[in-house]
C-alpha cells in the first residue's frame, strides 16, 4: 500500500511548529464554538474564511480541520451538563449523556464523550487515508429512492423513542415534521405556512429549533420550577475524572457499533452526522433492552458512546468524500470547499496528484487533531463539571444568553431571536406537560430527507412510483426494515404470551 | 433534582428574585445598548473613503459573500478605504437584504446584487424589490454550463435535445439554484420545449447537482461554470455548451450555445447597490471606489481563480439592463408557470 509513505511524509509536513500552533488554535476554537449553544462549526469556518489570504494553504486547512473537528469534540459539552446541545449533532449525546450528569457521574460523560469522538474520528480518518476514493465511487450508487429508504428506515428505527407515550410522541413527531415544512418549496415554489412574511422564505433553521427546543426550553423549565427544586449539589458534583475498567469496557462496544454506523454517512449527503447518531442511539437502546438490567433511562454510558463515535465518524469520512471527489457532504464541507477555491485549488481526484504535499499533510494534521482534541478534552472534564456548580441562577442565565447569541451570531436577524423565544416557550410547555422532545427533534432532521427524496426520487422517473424499489440497495434496505419489524413484533407477542400464562 | 434539601428561608429567596430582576434589566440594557452601537457603528460616518459596509445578501460561504469578501480583500489591501468591513443579510433569496439597504439612512453600504434576487422577488412576490436601492455598478458575470454524466449516451446538444423534445417529462434536467433552472426554461423555449413540460431537480447548490447527474437521478444539468468544470476536468461530467455570447477566454474549446443552434446567453452577473438615500454625489464617490478596487492586481487574481468574467456597465446603460433583466427573467417564469 504507497498511501502509507506518503501519510508519513504528511506528517512530517503537518508537524513543523507552526502548523502544529494551528492545529491547536483550531482545536481550541473548535471546541469553543462547539460548547456554545447554536454556533456551530460550519459558522467558524466561515468566518475564518478571510484567514486564507493571510496564510499558506496547508496552514489554514489545517487550522480549519482542527475547528472542524473541535466543534464535535465540544458540542456535547453543554449537551451532557445542561442538556442543551451545541450543535445539532449532539442532540442524540443529551438523552442519556445528561442522565449520567444528572446522576452524578459528570466527568465519566464527558471523559465517554471525548473518547468515543476520538475513535470515531482516528478510525475514519484511517480509512480515508486508504479507501476513500473506493468509498466516495459507492456514493453515485446512492440515489433519491435510496435516500427515501434510509429516511423510511431511520423513521421507524428512532420510533422507539417515541414509544413511551404513543400519542404525545406523535404529536411531539408532527410538530417537528410541521416546522419543517415552513418556507418556500423547492419544486414549486409555493410558500408554506410562511404567513407572508418574508423571513421565514427559506424556513425555520435546525439550529434555531434545536437552541430553543433543548436549551431555552430547558431555561424556562428551570426557572418556573426554582423554588420547588432543590439540586443536590454535593451529587452532582461527585465524580471520578477517569473511567473506571469497567466502565471502559462497558462503552467500548458502543464506540466500535457507533463508529461503523457513521461511517457511510460521511459519503452521502444526508445532512450532516445527525442522521446517523440518532441512529446509533437507537441501535444501543434496543440491545439495551435485551440485556438482563436494562441501563437506558438511568445514563446509560453505552446510549452516549455509540452516537459521539457515530458523529465524528461520518465527519472524518466527509472530509474524505470533500477530498476525494469535490463534493462537499455537510454545510462545514461546503464551506471549506469555498476555502479550497481560494487558494485556486479543486478538491477532487486530479487534487492527489496535483498537489499531494497538501492532501497528505493535511490528512496528517486530522490525527494530530484528533490525539490533541483528546488531551484538550479529557483533563477539562473534571473542570467543564465544575460548571455545575454556579448557583442556577447566573448558570441559567449564561446558558440563555449564549443561546441568543447563537441564534444572533447565525443570522444576524432580530426576528430569528423572536423565533427562538416563541418556540422556546413551545419547548417549555412540552417539557411541562411531559411531552417528549427527541421526536420533534427526529421530525426535523429526517422530515426534510424523506420528503425532498421522495420528490426527486419521483420527479426523476416521471412520476413513476416504481423507481421507489427499484435497486438491490433500496431492497437491502426495505429487506433490514422488515427484519427488524418482524424481530419486534415476535418480541412483543412472546412476551404477551409469556404474561398471559 | 428530585431529593428535597432543606427549605431556604424568606429572605434569601426574596434576595434572589430581587437579583434576578436586576439581572434582568442589566441584560435588557446590554442588549439594547450592544445593537444600538452596533447599527450606529455600521452606519457611522458618510465619507465614503472613511468607511464603508459591504452588505452579502446570503450566508457565508456562498456566491454573494465570496465577491464581498474578495472585494473587502483589495479595497484594504490598496488602503482604499480606511475601514471595510462584510456583513451577512441572509432570507429570502436575498431579498430580505435588499429591504434593509432601501432603509439604511447612510450612503457607505454597498450591497451585491444580481439575477438571483431578481428570480427570487418574481417568484416569491416579495414586498423588497431591486427598483427599491440604487445600482452603483455593474462588476462581473459568470456563465453556466450545460453538462451531462460523461458516460452519457447524449454528445452533443442536439443529441441532448432529441431525446428532450422526445419525452420531455422523462428528461429530467437539474441545477444548483433559480438561475440554473431559468437557462434550461429558455434552452427549452428555444428548443421549442414548452417549459411547463419540463422536469427540474431542485439541487441545493452545485455540489448537489453534481450528484444528481452522477447517480442518474438528473440526465443533463444547467449550473456554474466554476462549480461544474473541475468535475468535466477531472472526466466526471461531459460538458456540452456555455450559455455565453463569445467562447470563454482560455476555455475556447467549449462551443458557446448559439453556435450549436440554441440562442441563449443567460448570464448570472453581479452588480452592487447603494441606499436609495445616497446622494448623485455619494454614488459617484461610490462608484469611483468600486472602480479602484476591481482595478488592482488582487481583484484581477480573484477573477481568475474564480472563473468569473468581468463585465462592467454603468450610469443609465446599466439602469436599463436591470430592467431588460427584470422583464426578461419575468417572462421566463411566467412561461414556467410559476
Amino acid at each position: 500500500m504507497d498511501s502509507l509513505p506518503l501519510l508519513m511524509e504528511g506528517f512530517a509536513g503537518a508537524l513543523t511548529p507552526a502548523n502544529l500552533l494551528w492545529v491547536v488554535v483550531g482545536c481550541l476554537l473548535g471546541t469553543a464554538v462547539g460548547v456554545m449553544p447554536g454556533l456551530g462549526s460550519s459558522m467558524a469556518v466561515a468566518l475564518l474564511l478571510p484567514m486564507t489570504f493571510a496564510l499558506d494553504p496547508t496552514a489554514a486547512f489545517i487550522l480549519f480541520a482542527g475547528v472542524y473537528f473541535g466543534g464535535l469534540f465540544g458540542d456535547s459539552t453543554m449537551a451532557i451538563l445542561m442538556n442543551t446541545p451545541g450543535q445539532a449533532s449532539a442532540i442524540a449525546s443529551t438523552f442519556e449523556g445528561h442522565r449520567m450528569a444528572l446522576d452524578g457521574r459528570a466527568p465519566q460523560a464527558l471523559a465517554t464523550a471525548a473518547i468515543g469522538a476520538f475513535i470515531g474520528g482516528i478510525i475514519a480518518s484511517t480509512i480515508v487515508v486508504f479507501f476513500a476514493p473506493t468509498l466516495a465511487e459507492l456514493s453515485r450508487y446512492f440515489g433519491p429512492a435510496e435516500y427515501f429508504a434510509l429516511a423510511v428506515f431511520a423513521f421507524i428505527a428512532t420510533s422507539s423513542v417515541v414509544s413511551e407515550s404513543v400519542p404525545k410522541g406523535l404529536a411531539s413527531l408532527m410538530l417537528g415534521l410541521g416546522l419543517s415544512t415552513v418556507g418556500i418549496d423547492a419544486v414549486t415554489g409555493t410558500q408554506r405556512f410562511t404567513l407572508g412574511a418574508p423571513q421565514l422564505f427559506e424556513g425555520i433553521s435546525l439550529i434555531t429549533v434545536t437552541v430553543a427546543i433543548l436549551a431555552l426550553g430547558e431555561v424556562f423549565h428551570v426557572a418556573s420550577r426554582a423554588r420547588r427544586d432543590h439540586p443536590d449539589l454535593k451529587t452532582r458534583s461527585a465524580g471520578r475524572p477517569w473511567l473506571k475498567w469497567a466502565e471502559f469496557k462497558e462503552a467500548a462496544p458502543a464506540w466500535g457499533r457507533g463508529t461503523v454506523i457513521g461511517l457511510p454517512f460521511g459519503v452521502i449527503p444526508v445532512g450532516g452526522s445527525e442522521v446517523p447518531t440518532f441512529m446509533a442511539y437507537d441501535v444501543e437502546r434496543r440491545l439495551d433492552r435485551r440485556r438482563r438490567l436494562p441501563q437506558f433511562g438511568k445514563g446509560a454510558i453505552r446510549g452516549l458512546a455509540a452516537p459521539e463515535a457515530a458523529g465524528n465518524s461520518t465527519t472524518g469520512m466527509a472530509m474524505g468524500a470533500l477530498l476525494a471527489l469535490g463534493l462537499p457532504v455537510s454545510a462545514t464541507a461546503a464551506i471549506m470547499l469555498a476555502a479550497f477555491r481560494q487558494y485556486g485549488l479543486q478538491p477532487g481526484p486530479l487534487l492527489f496528484d496535483r498537489n499531494p504535499e497538501l492532501v497528505w499533510a493535511l490528512l496528517a494534521s486530522f490525527f494530530i487533531a484528533m490525539v490533541v482534541l483528546l488531551i484538550i478534552n479529557l483533563p477539562f472534564a473534571q473542570l467543564w463539571s465544575k460548571l455545575l456548580l454556579i448557583p442556577q441562577p447566573y448558570l441559567y442565565a449564561g446558558i440563555a444568553l449564549f443561546c441568543g447569541l447563537g441564534v444572533f451570531a447565525t443570522s444576524g436577524r432580530v426576528f430569528d431571536l423572536l423565533l427562538l423565544l416563541g418556540i422556546g416557550l413551545v419547548g417549555f410547555g412540552m417539557r411541562r406537560y411531559g411531552y417528549p422532545l427527541a421526536p420533534l427533534m427526529i421530525g426535523m432532521v429526517l422530515g426534510p430527507l424523506a420528503e425532498t427524496s421522495i420528490r426527486d426520487a419521483l420527479l426523476s422517473s416521471d412520476g413513476n412510483y416504481a423507481a421507489l424499489i427499484d435497486s438491490p440497495i433500496t431492497w437491502f434496505i426495505y429487506g433490514l426494515l422488515a427484519l427488524v419489524l418482524a424481530f419486534t413484533v415476535r418480541a412483543a407477542v412472546r412476551k404477551k404470551s409469556r404474561q398471559d400464562i | 433534582m428530585s431529593q428535597q434539601a432543606t427549605p431556604d428561608s424568606a429572605s434569601p429567596s426574596r434576595r434572589k428574585r430581587i437579583l434576578t430582576g436586576g439581572f434582568a434589566v442589566v441584560a435588557v440594557g446590554c442588549v439594547a445598548a450592544a445593537s444600538f452601537f452596533s447599527i450606529q457603528a455600521a452606519s457611522g460616518g458618510t465619507d465614503v473613503r472613511n468607511n464603508v459596509t459591504l452588505i452579502a445578501p446570503a450566508a457565508a460561504g456562498g456566491g454573494w459573500d465570496t465577491f464581498q469578501r474578495e472585494l473587502q480583500q483589495s479595497m484594504q489591501t490598496n488602503d482604499l478605504v480606511n475601514n471595510v468591513q462584510v456583513i451577512n443579510v441572509p432570507g429570502a433569496g436575498g431579498t430580505i437584504a435588499i429591504g434593509n439597504v432601501a432603509q439604511l439612512p447612510e450612503a457607505n453600504n454597498l450591497m451585491v446584487g444580481g439575477t438571483g434576487q431578481i428570480a427570487a422577488q418574481i417568484q416569491f412576490g416579495t414586498p423588497s424589490r431591486l427598483q427599491d436601492v440604487t445600482p452603483v455598478a455593474k462588476v462581473l458575470e459568470e456563465y453556466d454550463i450545460v453538462v451531462v454524466p460523461a458516460d452519457s449516451p447524449h454528445e452533443t446538444m442536439d443529441d441532448l435535445v432529441e431525446a428532450w423534445q422526445e419525452n420531455p417529462s422523462g428528461t429530467p434536467w437539474t441545477g444548483g439554484g433559480s438561475f440554473d433552472q431559468l437557462v434550461m426554461t429558455e434552452i427549452a423555449l428555444v428548443a421549442g420545449i414548452s417549459p411547463g413540460e419540463t422536469t427540474y431537480i431542485p439541487s441545493d447548490g452545485g455540489g448537489e447537482a453534481i450528484q444528481a447527474l452522477l447517480n442518474g437521478t438528473a440526465v443533463a444539468a444547467a449550473g456554474g461554470f466554476a462549480d461544474m468544470y473541475p468535475q468535466v476536468e477531472s472526466g466526471r461530467l461531459r460538458v456540452l455548451g456555455v450559455a455565453a455570447e463569445d467562447r470563454l477566454a482560455g476555455e475556447d474549446d467549449i462551443p458557446t450555445l448559439a453556435e450549436e443552434g440554441y440562442d441563449v446567453t443567460l448570464t448570472n452577473w453581479r452588480a452592487l447597490f447603494a441606499p436609495p438615500s445616497a446622494t448623485e454625489e455619494e454614488v459617484t464617490e461610490l462608484r469611483e471606489l468600486v472602480d479602484e478596487a476591481v482595478a488592482t492586481p488582487e481583484w484581477a487574481a480573484t477573477v481568475e481563480r474564480n472563473y468569473w468574467r468581468e463585465a462592467p456597465l454603468q450610469g443609465e446603460e446599466l439602469d436599463q439592463y436591470i430592467a431588460d433583466e427584470t422583464e426578461r427573467i419575468g417572462g421566463l417564469f411566467e412561461e414556467m408557470g410559476q
